[in-house]
């Protein structure tokens, strides 16, 4: 896959809330139900008002990777981060670090998760709402 | 099941002493496998016989299935409980984030008894239960700003469900609902009034962990399958396109929409009040339950300028679908889009159910047409077909119940019937109060004989389109149509699949699916276990004394030609004396 690849949010209002990007995020990962899922969909204040779409931005300069003390977080070519699960020791400074909330945590494994741009969910989308594109 | 899967626990928890625990019961789950076939279960061991449906001791059940959280489509709760309004089986069903947030929180039921001394909201995270102060919430005029204020308060946006009532459940009025993210209800039979009898202003339950596979290979590839289906399937995309309120002009075209409290089938403003209308109109937003790609919710925006300043405009988003329009719109004749979105609206506020609401009021206005109650009887509130805002009048009026009159109405159709008269046009079943299909016998038998007295049961009016607009049939034949399809969808309420998805989830495909959760069920199984639940079921319904011979037929089904002509009378009968032998016979075997 050509490491430019980012996920995108195409169109927000376009989506009802189904969360199946969150299962699928978690079945790529060879599990099911939703720990660990790198994708969050959720209201913007009660279902009235719409829902967000939380996920990594591909940041070419990540803050999350700049304060894990492990080490655990390398760049990723095209932006964002790759984890090191075995270096992580779960501190949570990542979490705190992305002010979009876009760490998610896999809570049996005490690890964050975090998109790597893999496109799986978008497959999935029934909405057009999610796409795997170049980054820009 | 399989090992390490947490749908075998079962949370309890006692309102009165304030104490929770959880059991493992893989036991029950292998027999009644989630939702319908486990929630009735735990109603006949936790509700004493007889047991007063505002006790303490009347349990509220929430259960779902072990696809839940698996695969797509199995988002449902299932509630039991003893039913207020009909003083029997009560069972009710619910999407929004519900299901997904019970299973994922690591549950497969939930049972809830006692009752608190002071108004409190509940709080499942995961395996703790907080008993959270709700005084400040208690007697709050509309329902969505509770919501909003629990939302806020509480940890895991997106992941949880926060299962409210409004007023009308406060009050302990016997057809108050429970609502679930703004648009969701567990409505008919009463729940909201058991929570508000419990003083349970909400419950607010979050879970996201993971879920065991048998084979993960496997698992994944049947998902994509069934996701597929639904993506593709003609049955998903109506869902989504118009949503249910797509009925409106078929019922119309073939004379199965009631009318003005049924005195018609066939309604002149039906073209306004359509799907289409709504859609071209007002859809505002369109939203899904958890783990459903077809999101039928349908929301209208509705924009309003206020009365006292100029370029200011209110806009409130307003779920529809085609049994509020019925029993809101048709029902009450009323063809004004936006009066009946405002009367939504209200009936939204308070928390009552929508189609027990709209039966009462149209029984109401025909009631005052006939001169059987007075304007003064009523308070001085004149209500008359079409009228909406006499109408949300009347509504805060069944909240608030100032007199005799609306204290009447607050009880059922069948209940203010029973003091003022004309029971013969009072639409209910079972003391429920009757769905939007006037479509041949099949239709009322399927209220009738459903076990909760609701459209879904059985889909007796399906049976009437399919069979008898299109052939000479026999009493028989209906009621063996209408015990089958419910017996089915016992297995599809165990699994907790919306029965929007039956034609996706077939015997083979449940089956599958069942497979990948570590249940080794074949069609045949399934389809014996459906049997016993619908059974089961009964088996409750006799032992509070349900008696089928003593339940009323309305006398306005017999007068109002329906899609499948004039229903006969002596046809019905024969129906009913043939569905008692079975159930009579089924009973016998059962107690062997």
């Amino acid at each position: 896959m050509d490491g430019r690849m980012r996920l995108s949010i195409v169109d927000r209002d376009r989506c009802v809330g189904c969360q199946i990007c969150m299962f699928a995020c978690v079945r790529r990962q060879g599990s099911a139900g939703l720990d660990g899922a790198c994708i969050g969909v959720r209201s913007v204040g009660g279902m009235e008002k719409g829902m967000t779409v939380i996920v990594c931005r591909a940041c070419p300069d990540p803050p999350c990777m700049k304060v894990c003390p492990a080490d655990a977080l390398k760049l990723r070519n095209g932006g964002g981060v790759i984890l090191d699960a075995e270096k992580c020791i779960g501190c949570g400074n990542c979490r705190e670090e992305c002010i979009i909330g876009a760490v998610f945590w896999w809570d049996e494994k005490n690890k964050p998760a975090i998109c790597i741009h893999c496109g799986y969910c978008a497959n999935f989308c029934p909405h057009g709402v999610l796409a795997l594109e170049r980054g820009k | 099941m399989l090992p390490g899967d947490t749908l075998c626990n079962v949370l309890y928890i006692d309102l009165g002493k304030k104490s929770y625990r959880i059991e493992k019961r893989p036991a029950l789950f292998e027999a009644g496998i989630g939702g319908a076939g486990v929630a009735i279960r735990l109603l006949a061991e936790e509700c004493p016989a007889g047991c007063d449906p505002f006790s303490p001791d009347n349990p509220v059940v929430f259960a779902v299935g072990p696809l839940t959280g698996l695969f797509p489509l199995a988002s449902k709760t299932v509630a039991m409980f003893k039913s207020p309004l009909s003083g029997n089986l009560g069972e009710s069903h619910c999407g929004g984030r519900s299901a997904v947030a019970i299973r994922l929180a690591g549950y497969g039921a939930m049972v809830i008894k006692g009752a608190s001394e002071t108004p409190i909201y509940l709080a499942v995270h995961g395996d703790k239960v907080y008993f959270r102060n709700a005084a400040t919430l208690w007697g709050m005029d509309n329902l969505f700003t509770a919501g909003q204020i629990i939302r806020g308060r509480e940890p895991s946006p997106g992941t949880r469900t926060i299962m409210r009532i409004g007023r009308a459940g406060e009050k302990m009025i016997p057809f108050a609902g429970v609502t679930t993210e703004t648009y969701r209800h567990f409505g008919r039979l009463g729940l909201g009034a058991v929570f508000g009898s419990k003083k349970l202003k909400a419950v607010v339950v979050s879970g996201a962990r993971s879920l065991p596979t048998k084979d993960v290979k496997e698992y994944r590839k049947i998902y994509e399958q069934i996701h597929k289906a639904a993506v593709e399937s003609e049955v998903m995309r109506k869902y989504h396109d118009l949503g249910t309120a797509e009925n409106v002009l078929p019922l119309n075209v073939i004379g199965g929409l009631p009318t003005r409290n049924l005195k018609d089938s066939r309604f002149e403003g039906a073209e306004t009040m359509s799907g289409e209308s709504f859609a071209g109109k007002y859809l505002g937003r369109r939203l899904a339950c958890s783990h459903c790609p077809v999101g039928c919710i349908h929301i209208a925006a509705l924009r309003e300028p206020d009365e006292r300043e100029a370029f200011f405009y209110k806009t409130s988003m307003i779920c529809y679908d085609y049994e509020p329009i019925y029993a809101l719109g048709t029902m009450l004749g009323i063809s004004d889009p936006e009066g009946f979105l405002k009367l939504m609206h209200k009936v939204e506020t308070t928390g009552l159910d929508v189609m027990s609401t709209g039966v009462v009021l149209a029984w109401a206005t025909e009631a005052l047409e006939r001169g059987l109650i007075t304007e003064e009887t009523m308070g001085w509130l004149r209500l008359s077909w079409g009228d909406y805002k006499a109408y949300i009048e009347a509504v805060e009026k069944i909240v608030e119940q100032p007199n005799d009159f609306f204290k009447a109405l607050a009880g059922g159709v069948e209940h203010a019937s029973a003091i003022y008269g004309g029971s013969e046009f009072a639409l209910s079943y079972g003391g429920n109060e009757m769905a939007g299909y006037h479509t041949g016998p099949a239709a009322h038998l399927g209220l009738l004989l459903g076990a909760r007295h609701s459209h879904l049961d059985n889909a007796g009016y399906s049976v009437d389109q399919k069979i008898v607009m299109k052939k000479q049939t026999t009493p028989r034949e209906i009621v063996d149509r209408i015990f089958e399809e419910e017996q089915w969808r016992q297995v599809l309420s165990s699994l907790v699949i919306c029965f929007f998805a039956r034609g996706i989830y077939t015997p083979e495909v449940v089956s599958e699916t069942l497979g990948s959760a570590g249940f080794a069920l074949s069609p045949d199984e399934l389809s014996s276990i459906g049997k016993k639940i619908h059974f089961e079921k009964y088996a409750f319904k006799f032992r509070e004394g349900f008696k089928l011979q003593e339940e009323r037929l309305p006398g306005r089904i017999f007068e109002t030609m329906s899609s499948a002509g004039r229903i006969d009378a002596d046809f019905m009968k024969q129906a009913v004396e043939y569905a008692e032998s079975v159930l009579g016979a089924a009973g016998a075997e059962e107690s062997k």
